[in-house]
């Protein structure tokens, strides 16, 4: 009796185990994956790659806040999805006149707000208004110092009606935006989000006009007039919008909604787009090009990114203040050979700051590689200073496996070519930002998009004193330049002086420009109307789902 | 045992109080600033935003201002997401990792236990040592391992649960699965020590030759004592398993608190990393408050020790 | 006058370690390791750090042992070396812990009473503290040290050391050759560093071979996170975090790391509990 008692527990035990494991099983019954059952409903699951800080369109910063924004809120023009050039938006023509100085914009009669209340012109000087307002803090209000007057007005003091401001609205459905000075790209410009209409009676009603963190933008709060209405918003879970039947352009709408996903690991993105459950992903990480290429090759995409990965230098402390230093840093790296084998990406080494080709401009090659006469670069500024080797030199970057691994590859570099060994600082995003803008360091990775197509967004970053700048290298020649630039009118001019302003650069390097970006991403190709675009920009009024062709 | 529990709350308050303080002076000592942007927000708009977060005024002040807000239930807004408020955040936020949490703890008993008690019943056999020795491998096996291994098996292989998320029901499986089985290790572990150390015990012998048969042995006499140390480790485990969630919330895009705390504390969100460390210390003091009753009940001997 | 019962303690608990297979083969198990990891950088005909880029993501073969990583360096250089960061972080953490919680305990149960009371309701308190979350906060807000973070992780774990010191001096504390001593007019300190603390070594010494496994699982994490070590430096913990991601394209990357981890956790685990059998007369046997 006692022996069967005993054996009775190892068997009930496990027999409940059993009994467990199978109801486990059960629950996870295989379903169909999102992109399949996304065909029938025509949703986009879409890899967001971070939370948006903020969806107040004059609030945001980030490439996930453009991703939400732009399906919810609709500007004066809209952009082509293979080309980016302005097209009628809200505004359904235009007319440009004293030389560029000034736009009148005809708005549709038919544009709505979701909620259904008729969007005018004086809904975007409301919003103008609010951008440019000093008691905002809106980070992005420098964007509309195109527009005239606006600066002053932004920079505090006076009333709207004392600055001036160049908007002005002839009646509800004409805007006419004056600058202060002609602006080539202006049309594309009004593509970004700070230029975006906001709701004036929803933000009024939360007392949102000058203050930031109000529940305007919660989903069931949040009024826009784009394509897409928020329809829920769990934050680090999933954000979601619904097609905006108030919207004017709603026919060509094909899509019935998104869900973005804002997930920050990037080999969780990639699980969660091989098992189906992300139609695209927001990155791709360097080290699974080979294997996905292998596994994906039609679904791994390589695409042309207006960006450029550089490093900066702090030009006030030695030994980067002498300017032979830098060079012989610049010219021991082999920037082929970082693309090919460590990036692996499809990128093309920089030779320049401006990737080539930028709305038209094509810098000549300025930085090159040159290891012996990098070498001799090194070895003039030691004999002159009587050392034997560079005092200890910190390499800070901020934490990513992508930028670690471009960092170990310089150090590698510089160690064989220079002989030099630097120390490699990593540090979390905050932290790096603090420390870089406050000055505290050597060498620091950094990179920079363009928020629109033209050379004027790359090469203002180096003006003297920019904000933008943090090397601490002022050059008036490179001033000049770029102000003869930002005044010019003819593209010929404009180029010429941009090209100035790239030959100084190579020549005094106060930046390590590495590789212009490619966009690496996964996409499936039943997503159709998506095209690669140059800013990422990818209206979403294009885009729709249909099962793949089969051959 | 109301003692107990009135000398508990009381020493909860210091607690709190040095807890709150600590992580205040920490966080605002530490470099890099809630601010911080690559767009290089100009001088002028980061001294507006610190105004509105009232990160402008002295030190002190600001930390006696927290203190009053705190004492009032407001935890503020949070500083990287300023639309949404702390408290909302860890409402929605700690929910998730509750479940996660019991479902994983109640697997790692399911399995834990009877595989302890087991083992300690068939000493020295195989029914010894391979429960063992899969539960040292689960102990040894880090979760961040263990994670991407069951989603590259169950998920992207078989297609049988979703890679990630926390949608639906059947999001939970994996995620608890792993942490389950990685304190399951421990409990088995657990579970076997104090069941030998019972079965050893003079009252067992004794009810043994009183001809009590082996099953009566163990539910009444053994579980107890074989069960106390389990019981003493689920405090903390318990607690473990909710703080120390960070990684499978990670590895599986779960929206925990774990994540939030340690997005929080990368972003320098003070006031998001301020709730988060104190609504766990209450969480926790009230867990061990809640152990130390079980155990109180469990032995005898204990109720009087306090 | 000498306790002459620790020496003879002593030798029985080493014979009955040695009758322990597992143990023996645990301890086994660890010198290799801890050579390999001391020796095995310098073994290798690459360093750590050295990178080929021509030979990435390499099956292990006649040039290199592990294989290599996504940099081309050496599997083999950097696993041994890891080892040399996670075993010195494992035993300078569980060190530090010792230190503070060993003499902690001591002081609080040597000395009973109303300062045992309120010693051991500070433990209580600070065991409430989600410490975890404070090493992350430490690591977070000040920076990746290597200093801090073996004493970040040490300060976690002195807890459980104070409370069973001064459990076990509680113990001791009424034997009589610590009465003894007492009217031999020993000072405290003495009687607490030359008398009670020979005493503790058994449990001392089993908690720290416990302790060390859950150091470096910690420091695992810490480096999931991106709080451990620096690059180019690689610890256990990095090394299996990168292979954990890489498993289905290369995992040469995650198998040779995960399974020095695991040996040595394993190896630690079970020499502790042969320690505890041994040096525990009450331990059962059959």
């Amino acid at each position: 009796m006692e022996a069967n008692k005993q054996s009775a527990l190892p068997a009930i035990s496990i027999f409940w185990i059993i009994l467990f494991g199978w109801t486990w099983l059960a629950l996870g019954c295989s379903k169909p994956s999102n992109v399949e059952t996304a065909i029938d409903e025509q949703v986009l699951h879409f890899g967001l790659g971070a939370e948006p800080q903020h969806l107040d369109p004059h609030l945001a910063t980030s490439v996930a806040a453009h991703n939400i924004l732009s399906a919810l809120l609709e500007g004066l023009v809209s952009e082509d999805p293979k080309t980016l050039k302005p097209l009628p938006g809200v505004a359904q023509k235009w007319e440009i006149s004293d030389q560029g100085r000034q736009y009148k914009f005809s708005l549709r009669k038919n544009a709505r707000w979701s909620n259904g209340d008729p969007l005018t012109a004086h809904d975007f000087i409301y919003s103008f208004r609010r951008i440019l307002n000093p008691n905002l803090g809106a980070p992005y209000a420098s964007m509309l110092y195109a527009l005239k007057n606006a600066e002053s007005f932004h920079q505090g003091g006076k009333s709207w009606q004392e600055a001036g401001v160049g908007v002005v609205a002839l009646d509800e459905h004409t805007l006419v935006l004056t600058l202060k000075n002609p602006i080539p790209y202006f049309l594309e410009l009004l593509n970004h989000y700070a230029w975006f209409p906001v709701h004036q009676p929803t933000i009024e009603s939360f007392g949102a006009y000058e203050k930031i963190g109000t529940a305007w933008t919660k989903p069931g709060h949040f009024v826009g007039n784009g394509p897409f209405s928020l329809t829920s918003h769990q934050i680090n879970s999933v954000i979601e919008v619904t097609k905006n039947q108030s919207y004017w352009d709603a026919e060509t709408v094909r899509l019935q909604g998104i869900r973005f996903y804002p997930i920050e690991a990037v080999y969780t993105e990639e699980r969660a787009y091989r098992s189906g459950f992300l139609h695209l992903t927001q990155s791709v990480s360097a080290d699974r090009i080979d294997f996905l290429k292998e596994k994906y090759p039609d679904e791994l995409h390589f695409e042309p990114y207006l960006g450029t990965y550089f490093y900066r230098f702090n030009v006030r402390a030695a030994p980067f203040d002498d300017v032979r230093v830098r060079q012989a840093f610049s010219l021991s790296i082999d920037r082929q050979r970082l693309v090919d084998k460590v990036l692996r990406g499809g990128q093309s080494p920089a030779t320049t700051f401006t990737p080539p080709g930028t709305g038209g401009f094509f810098p000549a090659p300025g930085f090159a590689y040159d290891r012996a006469k990098a070498r001799e670069l090194l070895d003039s500024y030691l004999r002159e200073k009587g050392l034997d080797s560079l005092p200890q030199i910190e390499l800070t970057y901020n934490t990513s496996e992508g930028h670690k691994k471009v960092a170990e590859a310089l150090h590698a570099m510089w160690k064989e070519n220079l002989g030099v060994e630097i120390r490699l600082l990593n540090m979390e995003w905050k932290v790096f930002l603090s420390t870089i803008s406050g000055g505290d360091f050597s060498l620091a990775r950094a990179g920079w998009i363009g928020d629109y197509v033209d050379p004027h967004t790359f090469l203002q970053m180096w003006r003297s004193g920019d904000g933008l700048n943090m090397t601490g290298w002022e050059n008036q020649s490179y001033d000049q330049a770029l102000r003869l630039a930002e005044t010019s009118t003819g593209t010929a001019k404009r180029w010429e002086s941009f090209q100035r302003c790239e030959t100084i650069l190579a020549e005094e390097a106060p930046i390590l420009p590495l590789y212009f970006y490619v966009h690496l991403t996964l996409r499936h190709p039943s997503v159709r109307g998506w095209s690669p675009t140059l800013l990422d920009h990818h209206p979403y009024k294009y885009v729709y789902l249909a099962k793949e062709a089969h051959p | 045992m109301s003692r107990l529990i009135f000398s508990r709350l009381l020493q909860a308050i210091p607690t709190l109080w040095v807890i709150a303080t600590l992580t205040f002076f920490m966080t605002r000592f530490a470099p890099g600033g809630p601010f911080d942007s690559e767009k290089a927000i100009p001088e002028e708009i980061k001294i507006k935003l610190e105004a509105h977060f009232g990160l402008d005024r002295p030190l002190f002040e600001q930390y006696i201002l927290y203190i009053q807000n705190l004492l009032r239930g407001d935890l503020g807004p949070s500083f990287k997401y300023p639309e949404w408020e702390v408290s909302e955040l860890i409402a929605t936020a700690f929910p998730v990792s509750l479940t996660l949490g019991v479902l994983s703890f109640i697997i790692a008993l399911l399995i834990g236990i009877p595989g302890g008690m087991i083992a300690a019943l068939r000493r020295n056999t195989w029914m010894d040592y391979l429960p063992m020795g899969l539960s040292m491998a689960g102990i040894c096996l880090p979760t961040f391992v263990l994670g991407p291994l069951l989603i590259f098996v169950f998920s992207t292989q078989l297609a049988l649960f979703p890679p990630l998320g926390w949608y639906g029901a059947s999001d939970w499986v994996l995620p608890s699965l792993t942490l389950g089985l990685f304190y399951a290790a421990y409990i088995a572990r657990l579970t076997r020590a104090g069941m030998l150390e019972t079965l050893q015990q003079d009252y067992i012998r004794t009810a043994r030759a009183k001809g009590a048969s082996s099953w009566r042995i163990l539910t009444k006499h053994a579980a107890r004592g074989g069960l106390l140390p389990v019981v003493t480790f689920l405090g903390p485990a318990f607690a473990g398993l909710i703080s120390g969630s960070f990684v499978i919330e990670s590895i599986f895009f779960i929206p925990g608190l774990g994540k939030f705390f340690v997005t929080a504390a990368f972003n320098r969100d003070y006031t998001m990393v301020l709730g988060t460390v104190l609504f766990y210390a209450i969480l926790i003091i009230c867990l061990n408050l809640v152990v130390d009753l079980i155990q109180a009940l469990l032995d005898p001997k204990a109720r009087q020790a306090k | 006058m000498k306790p002459e019962k620790s020496s003879s303690l002593g030798k029985d608990a080493w014979l009955r370690l040695r009758a322990n297979r597992m143990a023996m083969v645990s301890l086994f198990i660890l010198v290799a390791v801890g050579l390999l990891s001391l020796l095995g950088p310098m073994l290798s005909s690459h360093a750590y750090d050295e990178q080929n880029l021509d030979r990435i993501f390499e099956n292990p073969n006649s040039t290199y042992l592990f294989g290599t990583d996504n940099l081309g360096r050496d599997l083999f250089a950097r696993t041994t070396y890891g080892g040399r960061i996670s075993l010195s972080v494992g035993l300078l953490a569980t060190f530090v812990s010792l230190i503070i919680g060993v003499t902690y305990g001591m002081i609080s149960g040597y000395a009973g009473g109303r300062v045992d009371a309120w010693m051991m309701r500070m433990v209580d308190v600070l065991y409430a503290l989600p410490f975890i979350i404070f090493v992350i906060l430490l690591m977070v807000m000040f920076g990746r040290n290597f200093l801090l973070l073996f004493l970040a992780i040490g300060a976690v774990e002195w807890l459980t050391m104070a409370r069973i010191t001064r459990a076990q001096t509680l113990n001791l504390k009424k034997a009589e050759f610590v009465e003894a001593a007492r009217a031999l007019g020993f000072s405290h300190t003495r009687i607490l560093f030359r008398h009670l603390l020979p005493n503790l070594i058994g449990p001392i010494i089993i908690y720290a071979t416990l302790t060390v496994p859950a150091v470096m699982l910690l420091e695992a994490v810490l480096s999931f996170l991106g709080l451990g070590v620096q690059a180019p430096m690689s610890s256990w913990g990095s090394l299996i975090k990168e292979g954990a991601e890489k498993m289905d394209a290369a995992p040469w990357l995650l198998l040779f790391p995960g399974s020095f981890f695991c040996l040595t956790l394993f190896s630690l685990n079970f020499l502790g509990d042969g320690l505890r059998d041994a040096l525990d007369p009450k331990s059962s046997k059959d």
